[in-house]
């Protein structure tokens, strides 16, 4: 599956046009990671815990993402978006959507 | 005269905040410059259309990089303080220009071990990690994502 957040793909060429589709997960970090990042806030510094979590939950979203492009026959999604917020206190979305499409290699 | 214990735990933090806090705010400059020079010729551009001479025998994948940071006790404090008077805190725009900055980074890392010489269509994304929003700015997250290309591995084709 190829994944870009440009509308054109080198060397490809659109054949099918097959609609928006999105993926999203909601997480919330665990006890002891709060825990940890509170003290954090305390010295400052990068949040490891933190960036990794997001990190997992954005390839959660996006397999989800590919779930959907796979179930519609597509073998690409283009104009990728990402956005995250913030919805409880202790969770966060992530969304990401984008554009399935049907690509064809251009005969040269 | 005893000072009361309140006022030892804010002064303790306050130092500890600014004395960690500009110790690692100076590290991470330092390596952000760095690796700024490392990867100065690996273009990253906000440009969503290609020039004619990417479109043919190259490859795309989508790269991204995320950081999430913390302020210090000490930022926090000196933040609290800006809000009664108003203006720009400096505390905060350092931490995320930092953020920002290193997000960029992990991105062309990602971009550079494709073999990629440039990132098109750049997006920048910031988002405050949740658990501190009661206390103001916590944390933040910063994620930078755009879509690398790098020369076809048979690109005679």
């Amino acid at each position: 599956m190829l994944i870009s957040n440009l509308e054109i793909v080198p060397g490809m060429r659109v054949r099918r046009h097959l609609g928006l589709i999105q993926g999203s997960t909601v997480r919330a970090k665990h006890v002891g990671k709060d825990f940890m990042a509170g003290l954090k806030n305390i010295f400052g510094g990068e949040l490891t815990g933190y960036t990794e979590l997001m990190n997992e939950s954005r390839e959660a979203a996006m397999a989800r993402l590919q779930e959907q492009a796979t179930a519609l026959g597509a073998n690409a999604i283009l104009n990728v978006r990402f956005a995250t917020s913030t919805i409880a206190a202790g969770a966060s979305e992530i969304l990401v959507y984008g554009t399935a499409v049907e690509l064809e290699r251009m005969g040269v | 005269m005893m000072l009361p214990y309140e006022l030892i735990i804010l002064l303790t933090l306050l130092l500890l905040g600014y004395v960690f806090g500009r110790l690692a705010e100076r590290r991470h400059y330092r390596s952000i410059q760095a690796r700024e020079d490392q990867y100065r010729q690996l273009l990253v551009l906000a440009e969503r259309h290609l020039p004619p001479e990417y479109v043919t025998g190259h490859e795309s994948c989508l790269v991204m990089g995320n950081v999430v940071v913390s302020v210090d006790y000490f930022k926090m404090m000196i933040a609290a303080l800006r809000n009664l008077v108003g203006g720009s805190i400096g505390a905060f725009e350092s931490l995320l220009d930092r953020a920002r900055r290193e997000a960029i980074l992990r991105m062309q890392e990602q971009a550079s071990a494709l073999g990629a010489g440039v990132v098109f269509n750049v997006k920048l994304e910031t988002c405050r990690v949740s658990g501190d929003a009661s206390r103001g700015v916590g944390s933040v997250e910063v994620m930078a994502y755009g879509t690398a290309l790098y020369p076809r591995a048979n690109a005679s084709r």
